[in-house]
């Protein structure tokens, strides 16, 4: 009893602590992932989302375009799941499991490239706006409404066939129309942090506005911007699969979840395969997006309590 | 308040002006010309060039748009390039089956949205909470015409309970409005769940515990019913998304509406019926939103308009 007494001396767990101190870490990540358990899977998902979108040549069983003499039934129908094509064949013989994992390709670059597109005039009007206010405030604001009441996927579907379908066009078209709501709450956001003490004195101190801007404004004004972009790649996702299944998306024969499903489309009644994995794919890789955007709300709003 | 309504559509106007400009400069941005699309690839190039005459198109853009407005004003929006009917009457053919339509689906988005929405507020961080909250987030996550096309599979092709498709009464306007109820439901379930959680915590619910109200009565008598207000506002805000979803809902389940008028519009470069349909819902979107605003004045007193 003595020495077990001595042993747990204040020194000795002080020594112990020292000598032990990535317990500690890992104990303060599994805190933090406890606490924001949609981070962890929201960001898992889409890390394997991106993994699966890079390697799609490496994970691959086929040439995701190529017609398969094998891949149709005697009748023409495609083929159900089997040992060789794992997921099927469409109603062309061409691998379903390799032409979904080229479409994750398609769909995360659009969601991305079109989100950073949007982000960037969003973000940059949102600050002039919201900084300068006045005459300047109220044209980008009235632009503001008029891009949000558009209904967006008519004003992107007209603008995507007008600039011919393709994937660069999709995303210009989706970037450059989707701005409207990033600049709104920017602006917001720029408004309320411009009355700060240290936006205040910054200015006392003679900052140039640039600084004052990008360096001392920007920063604090990142919290809401990186949720709404992470939600904002879901969302044109969602918007990709949509022109593509209408067919003003990505063209033939390149592979995208949504042509997947419009083709599918046609033999679905025999072939329900063809709707359910790019269907599946597309709703897990959104619903990764959007559970690691709420994940960061939690995370960034500083009101929450635990 | 009656310069504030005057106000209001002052600034409608502006944006439907706004509007017009864009859409007018996007349709007639076409690379390929309407004309040699009326009249065949193999044409005559002097026919296609008589044909740009009688409709205008040789003239300027800036006159053109003028020409345009100018009988807009009368109510005149010009004939359609390839169903050789005035727009308006086309319009007039549709608008009705894509405001059932657009009912029908505000409808059960409220009777999905609403029940979870309570569940999630009454169970906040409880396993039923999030149970609810995973279920509306998967049916964002969702696109639409996945959602539609297995809707259409298992309850119209497998069980016959319902029409696959096409146009015609009641029975014809569910599985579209399921749809859309599906994929947009969890906007109000959570708007609704952080106003009634607002709500929950506010001191006149702690009176109306304190006096013995049973919770089912300050559930729904309190805290339902001032609760739902944003929910409902929402629904304003809301006409616009309704709008670009019913587009995409028309055309997987083949429902004319106005819709499937827009999107075939826009795939014959029918440059006349997408300028009236963009800018006919344009201008519905535009009005539903002054007068929610101001229903919402009336509503609530607490608003002052300034």
């Amino acid at each position: 009893m003595a020495h077990m007494m001595a042993d747990s001396s204040p020194t000795t767990g002080l020594k112990q602590r020292l000598a032990h101190p990535p317990t500690k870490v890992r104990s303060k990540f599994v805190r933090v992932l406890r606490a924001y358990p949609l981070v962890f899977i929201g960001g898992l998902m889409v890390l394997a989302l991106i993994f699966v979108a890079v390697f799609a040549d490496k994970l691959a069983t086929f040439n995701p375009n190529f017609q398969f003499a094998n891949g149709l039934a005697p009748d023409g129908a495609p083929l159900a799941p089997n040992h060789t094509f794992i997921m099927g064949t469409d109603d062309l013989g061409r691998d379903v499991y390799s032409r979904l994992l080229f479409g994750a390709r398609v769909s995360l670059e659009v969601g991305v490239f079109a989100s950073l597109i949007s982000l960037f005039i969003g973000t940059t009007l949102g600050i002039i706006s919201g900084y300068y206010g006045g005459f300047v405030d109220s044209v980008i604001m009235r632009i503001t409404d008029i891009m949000l009441a558009f209904p967006f996927i008519l004003f992107v579907v007209a603008l995507v066939a007008v600039l011919s379908p393709s994937i660069t066009n999709i995303f210009i078209a989706i970037g450059v129309l989707g701005w409207a709501v990033t600049a709104r709450i920017v602006r917001a956001e720029v408004m309320k942090v411009k009355e700060f003490e240290y936006v205040q004195a910054a200015r006392a101190l003679g900052s140039r506005q640039w600084r004052i801007l990008f360096k001392i404004i920007l920063p604090n004004i990142m919290a809401p911007v990186i949720v709404l972009t992470t939600l904002a790649i879901g969302n044109n996702m969602l918007l990709e699969s949509t022109l593509s299944y209408l067919g003003i998306g990505v063209q033939p024969p390149t592979a995208s979840w949504g042509s997947m499903l419009s083709e599918g489309q046609q033999v679905f009644e025999y072939a329900p395969w063809l709707l359910y994995y790019p269907g599946l794919a597309l709703m897990l890789a959104v619903l990764g997006f959007n559970l690691l955007g709420d994940g960061l709300r939690e995370l960034f709003n500083p009101r929450r309590v635990r | 308040m009656i310069s504030y309504i005057i106000r209001r559509l002052g600034g409608a106007v502006i944006v439907l002006l706004g509007i017009s400009i864009i859409t007018f400069v996007i349709a007639f941005l076409v690379p390929a010309n309407p004309a040699r699309a009326i009249v065949g690839p193999h044409a005559p190039e002097a026919l296609v060039l008589q044909v740009d005459k009688q409709l205008g198109l040789d003239q300027p853009l800036p006159i053109r748009y003028v020409n345009y407005m100018n009988n807009l004003v009368h109510g005149n929006l010009g004939m359609s390039y390839v169903l050789d009917q005035p727009v308006t009457n086309l319009i007039e053919q549709r608008v009705g089956a894509t405001a059932q339509l657009a009912l029908a689906a505000w409808v059960l988005e409220l009777v999905i949205g609403i029940p979870l929405g309570i569940i999630s507020a009454v169970y906040d961080r409880k396993i039923i909470d999030h149970i609810a909250s995973l279920l509306a987030l998967i049916g964002i996550s969702l696109p639409v015409f996945f959602v539609g096309l297995e809707l259409m599979y298992w309850i119209g092709f497998r069980l016959n309970w319902l029409p696959v498709g096409g146009t015609g009464g009641f029975n014809y306007i569910i599985l579209p409005g399921l749809t859309y109820a599906i994929t947009g439901a969890a906007y109000y379930s959570r708007l609704l769940k952080a106003s009634m959680l607002d709500v929950l915590s506010s001191d006149y619910i702690r009176t109306a515990k304190a006096k013995g109200a049973s919770p089912a009565r300050v559930i729904f008598a309190h805290a339902l019913r001032n609760g739902i207000i944003p929910a409902l506002t929402y629904g304003g805000i809301d006409i616009a998304a309704l709008f670009g979803g019913v587009v995409v809902i028309e055309d997987v389940f083949g429902y004319s509406g106005l819709g499937q008028l827009a999107v075939q519009a826009i795939s014959n470069l029918d440059v006349p019926v997408i300028m009236g349909t963009v800018l006919f819902a344009t201008a519905f979107v535009v009005l539903v939103n002054v007068v929610v605003d101001v229903l919402y004045g009336i509503v609530d007193p607490r608003i002052t308009y300034s």
